[in-house]
């Protein structure tokens, strides 16, 4: 158990700046998910702390202590890798014994932990297997498993569950959870789904190319997203952002009414963008609407309704209602209104105003 | 594994399956007839071979034949020279595999300046034979005072680029996840090489092992270069020792059942490691 914190941390591999200096302090026990698409350098912020790569500058420190240039077994941290890792020769029970092996824990301590882990994670039954012979859950499990049993102070997950089929990703995105929580562990987990960050997370860090666009609670980075690329990324389906000469229908109206005095400020200038979650969308009449689309296909989900329409300007947009609402048909000429408070505006720099 | 009679091929009944197996069957007989017959000629006394026409059936010389073979021989007893072979063989075969490990794991693990360098250096001499370079080392060889002994015959050999580049080619299969989950386990990198990445190359050693070991029997040149003490001669080369110059007459059974006997020890290391050696070769048990 112990605080972490990164201090204007950077990395570039050779002239390649990855990552342009991160800032944060984690609590003890805190989860932290680091969300962003493939190549923002989430894996590689992960590795750094790891210490599988080294820091090009900016500090890591774990409970206080710089560990920059610790190597990774005396940074008291433990990794859960995206395949496992697992290693293929060695029963489940080696596998997890293997580190307490090499710090020359006494073998009676050595059984007692795995045990104890193997209880916690379901695997007695499979101690004796190997990595070959258990489903993805399992060896999911065992990787965890081979966590636990150090008694790390940090967490790291590596996209630990994208090599799992949906349903059980569900049901390990759940057990991580608890886990973490029944541990008291500070956690650090990496992945590009969205939903994993919303549900696990206590705070995360949607990172854009380098940067972290956003720190926050899921929930505050769901209602005010800092940037265009947080609010596109966060929620799905993802944010409809458009231009101001899109808002066609009552136009005055919907400027006077659902802005702030600085957003209209702004929105005066070009390039600025009107950003609206489809769930915030709601199909209306026209005489009332901010947004008239013609609808290009409608997607029947049962619970919901997703409307796909392009507006006059031709930007894409989406709807999505409740699904015992009346379905448009393609073709269809629609208008629509967001809901009090829900619309964003971003400055040309896809800043939050 | 499923076995290949349970999935079609050999599955199907009928003329096709029966000619299939007897063309099989004929093409066995044809490459082992000259095995039967020099095992029938070991059998044989020296009268019965040179006189025509050759027999075909073993005779009753079998226990004289082999012993005389094995304890007296030509120049040296055979078991002398099976002994010979085996410590040769044994000690390519080992010191190629043992030197390709580590070479491959520093090659592919570490990242050292030169490193690439270094590994087409390695593969470079896979394209030069031992014949192109084996004046000057027997020069060395010589200058070391390394003739007539086993460290003559088996360190020019112990050194093997091919070896070398299949486990790198192996290792480089090996995820980094692996190596990268060793170290935040706290294993060093000898303690990785020894508890991972030796116990999962085990069935590529093991294929390994046999070719560099049949390689290593069959050496002929080379021990016929610095061997000149018949107590050194390894089998291969002391056979054709065996042959008689000038006009004495060639001891046929007694050579036959030293080549007979010079077939046993591969055959064994082939026969025993057979399961090992399919799954080198087949599968990379990731």
């Amino acid at each position: 158990m112990a605080t972490l914190k990164l201090d204007g941390l950077k990395k570039s591999f050779g002239d390649t700046k990855v990552i342009h200096g991160i800032d944060i302090d984690i609590a003890e026990g805190e989860f932290i998910v680091i969300v962003g698409p493939s190549g923002c350098g989430k894996s590689t912020l992960l590795r750094m702390v790891a210490g599988l790569e080294t820091v090009t500058s900016g500090e890591i420190q774990i409970n206080g202590v710089r560990v920059n240039d610790l190597e990774p077994m005396d940074r008291n941290i433990a990794m859960v890798f995206q395949n496992y890792a697992l290693y293929p020769h060695m029963n489940v029970f080696d596998n997890m014994a293997y580190g307490l092996k090499i710090a020359k824990t006494p073998k009676p301590e050595i059984a007692e932990r795995v045990q104890t882990a193997a209880k916690l994670l379901q695997l007695e039954d499979f101690l004796q297997r190997r990595p070959r012979e258990l489903s993805g859950g399992q060896r999911q499990r065992v990787a965890m498993g081979r966590a636990i049993v150090r008694r790390p102070a940090v967490f790291l997950f590596d996209e630990p569950l994208s090599n799992l089929d949906a349903k059980l990703r569900v049901q390990m995105r759940l057990e991580i959870r608890e886990l973490q929580r029944s541990l008291g562990v500070t956690a650090l987990y990496v992945t590009h789904d969205q939903v994993e960050a919303m549900t696990l997370a206590d705070r995360m860090i949607v990172m854009n190319d380098g940067v972290a666009d956003q720190i926050g609670a899921p929930l505050d980075v769901y209602k005010n997203p800092a940037t265009t690329f947080v609010a596109g990324f966060i929620g799905s389906p993802a944010t409809n952002f458009f231009g101001t000469d899109e808002v066609t229908v009552n136009r005055n109206k919907a400027l006077m009414s659902a802005f702030s005095d600085a957003e209209r400020a702004v929105l005066e200038k070009p390039a600025t963008m009107i950003g609206v979650r489809p769930e915030h969308l709601q199909v209306c009449e026209p005489h009332d609407a901010y947004l008239t689309l013609s609808v290009n296909y409608s997607e029947a989900l049962g619970a919901e309704t997703l409307i796909h329409g392009k507006l006059p300007m031709g930007t894409a947009i989406t709807i999505r209602q409740n699904g015992h609402l009346p379905l448009p048909e393609g073709g269809q000429e629609l208008g629509a209104v967001w809901s009090e408070n829900s619309v964003m505006v971003f400055d040309q720099n896809g800043k939050r105003v | 594994m499923p076995r290949a009679n349970e999935s079609g091929m050999v599955r199907k009944r009928g003329v096709g399956y029966w000619l299939t197996h007897l063309g099989l069957i004929i093409g066995v007989l044809f490459i082992f007839f000259p095995i039967w017959l020099a095992f029938v000629a070991s059998t044989v006394s020296q009268q019965e071979i040179v006189r025509p026409p050759m027999p075909l059936w073993p005779g009753d010389q079998f226990i004289e034949n082999y012993t005389a073979a094995l304890f007296s021989g030509v120049n040296v007893p055979v078991a002398k020279m099976l002994l010979n072979s085996l410590i040769m063989a044994l000690g390519i075969a080992l010191g190629k595999i043992v030197i390709s490990l580590l070479s491959a794991f520093a090659i592919v693990y570490f990242n050292f300046p030169g490193r690439r360098f270094f590994f087409w250096m390695i593969f470079l001499t896979l394209m030069l034979p031992v014949e192109v370079r084996i004046v000057p080392t027997f020069q060395v060889i010589a200058n070391f005072g390394m003739l007539n002994s086993y460290s003559g015959l088996i360190f020019p050999l112990i050194a093997s680029a091919t070896a070398t580049f299949l486990f790198r080619q192996y290792f480089m299969t090996v995820p980094d996840e692996l190596a990268e989950a060793a170290r935040v386990d706290g294993a060093r990198p000898m303690q990785f090489f020894w508890h991972i990445l030796l116990p999962m190359s085990r069935t590529n050693i093991a294929a390994l092992f046999v070719i560099l070991f049949i390689y290593g029997w069959n050496q002929y040149l080379w021990p016929l270069l610095i061997t000149t003490d018949p107590e050194m001669n390894t089998i291969v080369m002391g056979i054709r020792q065996m042959f008689p110059s000038g006009d004495d007459v060639a001891d046929w059974p007694v050579i036959m059942a030293t080549s007979i006997l010079a077939m046993i020890p591969p055959i064994i290391v082939v026969i025993s490691m057979q399961k090992l050696f399919i799954r080198g070769l087949v599968d990379s048990e990731k």
